[in-house]
This record gives structure tokens, sequence and C-alpha cells, in this order.
């Protein structure tokens, strides 16, 4: 009986700062039995050898911020069997999406000194607002660990174990005391999705919503909540838009307390 | 218990409790402080408890205060329970392991160590009698459960210094302990004289209390410490009527008020992670990337998640409202039916500990009310 062959696994970018695939590398401890288990095929920020599609899983990092890459997602859409989203860029526009808010135009000719030579869109989009997305890994960067899980559950014909739900119920699992509650510190975990591992609040630091919104987020009940906890509105608006301001229930809140 | 003796240990002496336990093999968890709370953790010496502090606990907000006594119990329920020892939040039970084209199923449990419990509040008591009745009693036991309760030994103190959000009294659960314990403290502070009026609530406490320096109660300590128990069931921070709650909130199902609630609910589960009585856990199976091994392990869940009530085709209660209400209606209506008893303790810490101060003793107050 000859073995099966290895599932063939891509890694590409677009509009992103590569974290999201160093989280791939960081893997130490399970890199070697990622190699046995899938056949690295492409993936230029590991190694230069590329080998051709199809794949048969396609790890997609960053969002879609200029024509050319709006064509290029196409494409690899139709190399690959399994099409996964990493991290905020890709899954909610990241944190380039601030210029969502804005009218690109202006930055571009205050920034380039030739702005002729930029060619870009007027907003950051996430990789499912252009094309069929399997599945979305949260997070910014994202957590190695729910990297390994995705793959994992994919090899072996089952459901990832990848939760909704918010921040605070990891951050009680893991014992942690409620800053918001106990030392009045404005915190996202409420309405962030879980994955992080309840990282900031942790040490003590408010959540920054790095993996974006849970399911059912009620972010108008939280924004009351921080305007008793005396945070101005100026900031409410700040604190939706980080690396996924432009997520639906994000940019909604931050919008109602724009001026 | 008919047998119970009640006695007087004086403070100097109370440091003998730790020994005695660690002596006969008992890890010993208790209050502690950390991160501007009172938490439940290890603890081997009297130094370990919040000497001198106190809580001031209102819907959504919880601040320590350092007082002139030196208490070593004036602070009551934080955000931990005992479920962390006793329920742990992750635990793996199985692992299967594949042998050709077998599977080697081993159970993955490991004896816990010997646990002594200092501190357990009565609301907290009769918690860990509805966590007896849910997951020791019946018909599936969970063996981890058992293996901790085995050899627990409970040293409760009863409450003479209630929290904003306490309404044990309400419940019937405090603020003495009954049963369910080998000693109950009651902690006095009288001029200089800082003593403890000790209950003895089994033979194991009894025996234990004998390496304890203590002498016979006299009438005058034990009436002070029943008058300031008496004291402190008249000044609970919350009142909750359960007068025919169950039909209540029965006639309420399809009370628009629910929605009103979700408005200001964010469904982040907070609530049911610190609950006493909460038992809900999701059970997850995890594979090696080769797929030659694999765990199943249990953690903590919550029913105002989507996935918590997730059947095939699709989640039973999708709305914020339906969540909220299955979580309230189970503590004060289902459970009746379920086990027989409440599933509120009067703890208060589903109150502090919600972001947004939701209430449960409010909400229970609002349907009476509007009840016709």
């Amino acid at each position: 009986m000859t073995p099966k062959p290895k599932p063939k696994l891509a890694v590409w970018k677009f509009a992103s700062c590569d974290g999201c695939q160093l989280s791939l590398l960081d893997c130490e401890d399970e890199l070697l039995a990622v190699a046995n288990a899938v056949h690295i095929a492409y993936f230029p920020e590991a190694s230069r050898a590329v080998a051709k599609g199809p794949y048969d899983i396609s790890l997609v990092e960053g969002s879609i911020t200029t024509p050319h890459d709006a064509e290029r997602i196409h494409k690899i859409r139709r190399m690959s069997k399994y099409l996964i989203t990493i991290g905020a860029c890709a899954t909610a526009g990241g944190i380039q999406a601030l210029r969502n808010f804005k009218d690109v135009k202006d930055f571009i000719s205050i920034i380039y000194a030739h702005p002729e030579y930029i060619e870009t869109l007027n907003k950051s989009t996430p990789i499912a607002d252009h094309v069929f997305v399997d599945f979305e890994l949260r997070g910014c960067p994202i957590n190695k660990y729910q990297m390994l899980e995705v793959v994992n559950a994919l090899l072996n014909g089952r459901k990832p174990n990848i939760p909704n739900y918010s921040v605070c119920i990891e951050c009680k699992r893991k014992g942690n005391v409620c800053v918001m509650v106990a030392s009045g510190i404005p915190c996202m975990g409420p309405v962030t999705q879980a994955g992080c591992g309840a990282l900031c609040p942790s040490y003590n630091r408010g959540c920054y919503n790095c993996f974006g919104p849970k399911e059912t987020p009620n972010t108008s009940s939280l924004a009351a909540l921080y305007e008793k906890l005396n945070v101005s509105h100026d900031d409410i608006v700040r604190m939706f838009r980080t690396f996924n301001a432009y997520s639906e229930p994000f940019r909604k809140e931050s919008e109602m307390y724009e001026k | 218990m008919k047998n119970s003796m009640v006695v007087i240990v004086e403070r100097k002496d109370f440091q003998n409790l730790f020994d005695v336990l660690s002596k006969r093999g008992y890890q010993i968890s208790g209050p502690t402080l950390r991160d501007n709370a009172v938490i439940y953790d290890n603890i081997s010496a009297v130094e370990d408890l919040p000497v001198g502090w106190t809580d001031h606990q209102e819907g959504g907000r919880y601040r320590l205060e350092q007082t002139n006594k030196k208490s070593l119990f004036a602070c009551v329920v934080g955000p931990h329970t005992w479920k962390k020892i006793l329920y742990p939040a992750e635990h793996t039970f199985i692992q299967v392991k594949r042998n050709g084209s077998k599977l080697e199923i081993t159970s993955a449990e490991k004896k816990p160590p010997k646990s002594a419990l200092i501190g357990v509040r009565p609301c907290e008591l009769h918690a860990l009698a509805i966590y007896d009745k849910v997951l020791k009693d019946g018909p599936y036991p969970a063996t981890s459960y058992l293996q901790r309760r085995q050899d627990l030994f409970i040293v409760a103190v009863n409450c003479v210094n209630p929290g904003g959000t306490c309404f044990c009294a309400s419940m019937n659960t405090g603020p003495k302990a009954t049963s369910g314990f080998d000693l109950a403290l009651t902690e006095i502070i009288n001029n200089d004289r800082h003593y403890f009026v000790v209950e003895t609530g089994s033979k194991l406490g009894a025996d234990l209390l004998k390496e304890i320096p203590n002498k016979e109660a006299g009438i005058e300590e034990t009436q002070t410490a029943d008058k300031a128990l008496q004291k402190a069931a008249a000044r609970m921070g919350r009142t909750l009527d359960i007068k025919g709650i169950h039909d209540l909130l029965y006639r309420h199902f399809d009370d628009p008020h629910w929605g009103e609630i979700t408005k200001r609910c964010m469904t982040c589960g907070n609530c049911t992670m610190v609950c006493p009585t909460c038992f809900c856990v999701n059970v997850e199976d995890t594979t090696s990337l080769d797929g030659r091994q694999a765990e199943r392990l249990r953690k903590w869940d919550s029913c105002f998640t989507v996935g918590f009530s997730y059947i095939h085709g699709g989640s039973i209660r999708a709305t914020e409202t339906s969540r909220y209400r299955q979580w309230m209606m189970h503590k004060l209506s289902y459970w009746q039916n379920q086990f027989g008893t409440l599933g509120c303790v009067g703890c208060g810490r589903c109150i502090t500990w919600c972001p947004v101060g939701i209430d449960i003793t409010e909400e229970a107050a609002y349907f009476r009310k509007n009840d016709k």
C-alpha cells in the first residue's frame, strides 16, 4: 500500500505585517510534526522552494487593498481546496482599515512624493468580501495553538475547537479577577472573541479586542458602561477602532460615538 | 448534628488549625489577596488570609478596603468559588491511543491531593450540597468530583459581616452554617479580645480540634456570636422574595421585560463562571497531528454562548433574550423541577461580577411587582 500523499499547504500574503505567518514558524516544538503531516508547498516567508498548485489548504494573511490583490485572491481561491484566512487583516480588514473611515486620496497626496505611482483601493477589505472562505481564524496576531488546531482538525476530519464566545469565559476559567469590576479598567473582553487565552487581563490590562467581535456582541451596553467609567467619547471611538475597526459591530458602535 | 460541641479558640492559637491540617497531609485552600480581590488559592498560614481587609460590593463593582480591625474573615465571597478545586475549569479525563486497527482507551484521572478548605461560607455549603446532588449522588457521578470530594475537610466561616450583594437570608442558606462542615467558625472581635466560636460538625472535626488549644464556650461568648449572626441576617445587601417564585417566572415567560434586560446583558458569561452552582461543561476532543492519539477534556461552559444549545441544524437559544431567561429561570424555576431545590444560594456573585451589574434580585422583584 502506498502511503497517502501529504496534503499540500500554501501560505499567501496580502496587505499585512507578516506576524500571523510568523506565528506558524513560531510553532517551534510542533513544526516538525506539522512538516511531517503536510507538504509545505508554498510559503515564501519560510522557503524559496515552491511546488505548483493546486493546494489542499491555503492559509491567507492580509487584507485586499489594491486592484491587483483583488484579482490575485480569485486565482488563489481557484487553486485551493480549503481557504482559511489567518488574522485580523484577512478577517476584518486589519488596522489599515482605519482608512475606510476617511478618503484615502487625502493620505496619498500628503504621504507620497509621487502620488501618481500609487494604485490603491479606497477601502481595505477582508478576504471574505471577495471570495468564499472556509474558515476564519481571528487575532492580531493569531494564536499559534489555534492555528495548529485548525490544521489538525482538518487533517483528522473533525470540527476545530475554536469557540466564538467572549474572552471573559476563558479569562474566568483561568482564574483571573475581572479588571473592570475590581479595578475599574475599561476592558473589551465582554464583546471580544476568545482565543488569546485572555492575555491582557492576565496582566491586569483591559482587553484590546485583537480577536474581533464575539458572537452576538452587545457593543452598545459595553459603550454605555465605558461612559460610566468616565471614558470620553473620543476614547470610546478609539477603543472600537483598532485591529478590527471595520468589523460591522465595532464599526457601527464607533460611528455612534463619532462627533 | 446532635453531638456537636461548641468551643472557643483564641486568635493567637488559630495558626494551629493550619499546622494540624498540614501535618495530617491536607493541601489547604482559602481566601487570599490577589489583583485587588479576595480569591481562593493554596494557603499555609494565618498571614495568607486577607488580614484586616473588608470588601465593598455593588452591581458590577468590587473594591477592597483596609480597616483598623485585624479580622481574618471580614471579606465575604469574591470572584472564585470552590468549584475551582472540586470541579476544575479544564480537566482531561480520557486518553486514546491508536494501536494498529485498535483503539486503546484509558482513564486520564489522577488521584488529587487531599484538600482542606478554610473559609467556606454558609451559602457555599449549600452550593456544595447542590454539587453533591448533581455530580456525586446521581446515576452518573463525575469521577474527578468524587475523588476531590471524598477526603475534603471543610472549615466553614459564618458571616457576621454580609456584603453589599449578599441575600442568603432570603434564600435560607445563611448567614449561619447548619450542616455540611467539619468545623464552623464565628469570628468575634470584642474590644481587645479576638477569638473564634468553633462548632464541630463531624467526628473528624472534633478529633482535629483536640490538637488545637481551646476551651469550652461560655454562655456569654456563644450569645455574642448568635447576636452578631442575627444582626447580620437583618442587614443583607439584597433581598429576594422566593415565595412562589417558580410559578411567578413561568407566568412571565413571555414578558417583554426579558428583552429590556438583554439590552444591557452582554451574554459574556461572567455570571455563570462565578456562580457556585453552575456546573455546565462542554466536552472537547483533541487529536495529535498524526491522528495516533486523542484526548477528551471537559471545560466549564456557559448557557450564555450560542454553541451551548447547538444541536443539528442550529442553536435552540439563538437570541440573547432566550439565553438570559434560560439562566435566570433555571436558577429560580426549572431547578426546582429538576433537583427539588432552588439553584441560587444568594451569594450575590452574579450581581457583583456582572460588568454591567444586572441584578437577579431586582429582576425577580420587577416580575413580582408587575404580577397581576
